[in-house]
């Protein structure tokens, strides 16, 4: 033992004797913080990591990120420290000077959670200064949320520097965020941190304002009280527009899976339990188009959905009017055994979906125009949102254009209202019959092609909606197109303004006990059709 | 019911199907217990507890076919009450276990121990008793079926609007009892039974009892379905399902009868899940799901709506080529199989097996006798004049 204490003392003094020589060659308050990252002390390295931080050195970042990402090393030996790259190369964290190998002896500089916090938050006020806009912003955005004053320096030298605008306010929110907790702020300081804060004016805002604590000066204590409530009640108006946005968004859609059963329902009568598949049939089409465009024209990308609407208008339409020719035309006047008849279709298709696409769920990208999201005040609004819901109300448009001004929606028109009539002038019913059904399936399947951005393509895609489409059509009233698109986004606005209060499962419950109460009151739905076509 | 009643209400077709049902329910259970094991004529008890679930499922078609074969009323949510009456029979079965369960609770059911529940809700109170149990396998699907029904019938809900609101009703349902703070075991539904009465469930005694026990019930709801349609007020009951404004207009109140046989209906439903939870062993809210309800239809209308044993036949039929065709290699192509009779039943057999027997077997007896009129006509020498020749 002693022979091995006094080998170790040895090499000890040898390494200190070694250090008092080779520090003087290294003079500088970077090059003495860097070493001490070499020390394995967790004093030692937060010092390190303020001198560094705060150097203003090029090297400043890598180090503190390798730091961060368990990259720096440092061999206790040496007192050489190392920065490897992600790529194995690595330099020397104090010269910057490229080294060949670390030795065998270094080893990863340790943090502990106190440390972590630094390193975090050191990298923050470096990454203020990146030269990317959103780094910068995000940067900004983590120090007011930890809202260190050690980098208050960092943020008014950013400030100062800083042209682009939404950075320029992220910093100011910063800033004021610092501001406000430190202890040696004067009043109007934190009088002017407080209003900015103030109009930042989101939950993060308010969460901060509210956790000020009481050892504040009384006017700045008054100021975020009421800073608070103000936040209070504009965030208590921007969720009632965001939940009419989910709503507006949650009706498109509602609309959109019910628009072609109001048309096969509520104008021929037709019970169709198959309508969902035929959304499902749309959705697929989307799939097929993009895995052709994917594979032999990657360019057309962004335009398989502009591709795939008429093809699955033509695709669903087309097996519609086979259904409508095989089956149905044998079970008018008889709707509950056409109910019976087409739900046994959608179990056929459903297994004829599954058998040539397989049970799982089928991926269908978004084109980039569609993906993102931009923000208005405090909501978000993502684009596939927006668009289906213009989608929706230009099919909407379409169609009841089409039922007014276009010779076979006259006849169709003709035909719901007095079918022995309008054969008498001459239409051909049966084929007014045949094409009404393949126009209700077809924009079933434009639906399908909405659908599938928002939602899992598999073959019990169309079984999730057939119940939600079914009551809209009756809720809106049937035989009318009108009262489809109110019924829809009644049911929507009203299910997403129940969903905070109640939860998800709970609304929809709510939702569909109020439809069956409703229906008592007015069995004909919303804008119920008048006179002799109602008994028909 | 007077032995007047039984009489009048019985024809042929129905005596025979209660001479089968009662062999059955007599024959099986007695071979499955009494013969040895293996033996060619002994019957398995995977099989009496499979065939006690056709059973079940025949109550519940008897029921459909009361109000949708006699009435006209498209139920597409009958599940919802056969699943409740199953609830209900869960519930008790739940409280029997006692502390057997994984964690031992005397009075909370293992998944209410699991869900961190202070005490037991106030509605699971009573459960421990059969006699409340059995009660409440009547009353709560009786109860929801008339406040559903007279809030439906009254305001004149008809025709497919009411098969839509139904099937939200038991979606409605689906989605509340999926919920884990609705107090009846979420998804996972209530499960792993010990005793019913005292006996073990998985006893083959008790599977056998619990077989003739389904079969007496497909018995006594088929007399009372008879008892109905025969009487009177069956024949209101036909009236309302071909004319029903002329019904009301003729001064009947069709709203009342057809919450009475839709109530009796929920009722026999409620029964049939009741029998049928303690033989599958577990009630889930999958049974909500509204595929089901309309598959419970599609037995009707493949044995012949409107005919009573044809539903019973139906159901029956039905549910063996399910389970013939799901268990072996066709399995894939069930559903085609499901949808295709859908769709061939409603096109070519509107009246199902029974009712086309029953026209053929009506034709073909018109056929032998005016036969048998002409041929004896022909021995007595009284021929129509050959004016021809």
């Amino acid at each position: 033992m002693p022979a091995k204490l006094s080998a170790r003392l040895c090499s000890l003094l040898l390494s200190l004797f070694l250090i008092a020589f080779a520090l003087p060659a290294f003079a500088g308050p970077f090059e003495d913080a860097v070493a001490k990252f070499a020390n394995d002390d967790y004093s030692d390295t937060e010092e390190a990591i303020g001198v560094v931080a705060s150097s203003g050195n090029p090297l400043a970042y890598p180090i503190i990120s390798a730091l961060q990402d368990g990259r720096l090393m440092a061999d206790p030996d040496s007192k050489k420290v190392y920065v490897t790259g992600a790529d194995g190369k690595s330099i020397d964290a104090a010269t910057g000077q490229p080294v060949a190998s670390v030795p065998d002896s270094a080893s990863a500089v340790r943090l502990n959670n106190r440390l972590r916090r630094s390193v975090d938050a050191a990298v923050g006020g470096l990454t203020l200064m990146s030269p990317d806009v959103t780094a910068r912003i995000q940067a900004a955005q983590s120090v007011f949320k930890s809202h260190e004053e050690s980098a208050l320096e960092a943020v008014n030298t950013a400030l100062a520097k800083e042209t682009n605008k939404s950075a320029k306010a992220a910093l100011g929110d910063a800033r004021a965020a610092i501001l406000l907790f430190k202890s040696d702020a004067t009043e109007v300081e934190k009088l002017e941190a407080v209003a900015t804060i103030k109009a930042r004016g989101d939950q993060e805002a308010l969460a901060m304002l509210t956790g000020i604590g009481a050892d504040q000066p009384a006017s700045v204590t008054k100021a975020a009280t009421s800073a608070i409530a103000s936040i209070q009640s504009s965030l208590a108006i921007w969720s009632t527009v965001q939940n009419a946005w989910y709503g507006l968004s949650l009706g498109s859609v509602l609309l959109l899976a019910a628009i072609g059963l109001a048309i096969t329902f509520g104008v021929m009568g037709v019970i169709n339990m198959a309508h969902g598949e035929m959304v499902m049939i749309g959705a697929y089409t989307t799939f097929v188009v993009q895995e052709v465009i994917r594979t032999r024209y990657p360019a057309l990308f962004d335009y398989s959905l502009l591709i795939a609407v008429p093809l699955a208008f033509l695709v669903a339409g087309a097996i519609g009017v086979v259904i409508e020719r095989s089956i149905i035309r044998f079970l008018y006047g008889r709707p509950l055994e056409t109910l019976l008849a087409t739900w046994g279709l959608s179990l056929v298709l459903q297994q004829v979906v599954r058998t040539m696409f397989g049970p799982t769920n089928r991926e269908v990208g978004n084109p980039s125009w569609m993906s993102g999201a931009f923000e208005v005040g405090q909501i978000t609004i993502t684009y596939n949102r927006l668009w289906i819901l213009v989608f929706t109300l230009a099919v909407f448009g379409i169609l009841l254009a089409m039922l007014r001004y276009t010779a076979l929606g006259l006849e169709m028109r003709a035909v719901t209202q007095n079918r022995r009539m309008a054969a008498s002038m001459g239409i051909a019913t049966s084929r007014v019959d045949a094409l009404t059904f393949g126009l209700g399936s077809g924009i079933a399947g434009i639906a399908g092609v909405a659908l599938s951005q928002i939602d899992n393509v598999s073959p019990n895609l169309g079984q999730s909606y057939i119940i939600d489409s079914f009551m809209v059509v009756v809720f809106g009233g049937v035989g009318n197109l009108w009262g489809t698109l109110v019924g829809a986004f009644t049911l929507g606005i009203a299910n997403k303004f129940l969903e905070p209060v109640a939860g998800a499962v709970l609304g929809k419950i709510a939702i569909l006990v109020l439809i069956i109460l409703f229906i008592q009151k007015r069995p004909r739905g919303l804008f119920a059709l008048k006179g002799r076509a109602v008994e028909a | 019911m007077t032995p007047h009643m039984l009489t009048r209400s019985l024809d042929r077709g129905a005596t025979i199907f209660l001479v089968i049902v009662a062999a059955c329910g007599i024959l099986i259970p007695l071979s499955n217990l009494l013969l040895p094991a293996g033996s060619f004529l002994q019957v398995p008890t995977y099989l009496v507890a499979l065939w006690g679930k056709y059973v079940c499922y025949a109550i519940l078609a008897l029921a459909i076919d009361l109000i949708w074969g006699y009435c006209g009323i498209l139920s597409l949510g009958h599940g919802a009450f056969f699943a409740l009456g199953g609830y209900a029979m869960g519930m008790y079965l739940m409280r029997q276990i006692g502390t057997r369960g994984v964690y031992g609770n005397p009075i909370l059911p293992d998944f209410m121990v699991f869900l961190n529940y202070p005490k037991l809700p106030w509605y699971w109170y009573g459960f421990d008793m059969f006699w409340f149990a059995a009660l409440m396998v009547l009353v709560v699907p009786g109860l929801l079926a008339f406040c559903f029904g007279w809030l439906a019938f009254r305001s004149r809900v008809t025709g497919v609007y009411l098969s839509i609101i139904t099937q939200a009703m038991t979606y409605a349902l689906l989605l509340a009892f999926f919920r884990n703070d609705f107090g009846f075991g979420g998804n996972n539904g209530l499960t792993d039974f010990k005793d019913i009465l005292g006996f073990n469930v998985q006893a083959e005694g008790t599977r056998a009892a619990l077989f003739a026990l389904s079969c007496l019930g497909l018995i006594v709801s088929f007399l009372i379905c008879r008892a109905v349609v025969s009487s009177k007020l069956g024949k209101v009951l036909i009236a309302i399902r071909d004319a029903e404004s002329r019904s009301r207009f003729l001064g009947y109140r069709v709203e009342s009868y057809k919450l009475f046989v839709f109530t009796l209906s929920a009722c026999m439903a409620g029964v049939a899940g009741a029998l049928y939870v303690p033989q599958v062993g577990i009630i889930n809210p999958s049974e909500f799901a509204p595929g089901n309800s309309i598959e419970a239809v599609i037995w009707v209308a493949v044995g012949g709506r409107g005919t009573l044993v044809g539903a019973a036949l139906g159901a029956v039929v039905v549910n063996y080529a399910k389970t013939f065709f799901t268990s072996g290699m066709l399995a894939p192509y069930w559903l085609f199989m499901l949808g295709a009779m859908f769709i061939l039943v409603t096109l070519l057999l509107p009246k199902g097996i029974i009712g086309t027997f029953n026209a053929w077997w009506e034709s073909s007896k018109e056929r032998r006798i005016a036969e048998t009129t002409a041929s004896a006509a022909a021995e007595d020498g009284v021929t129509e004049p050959k004016m021809a020749e």
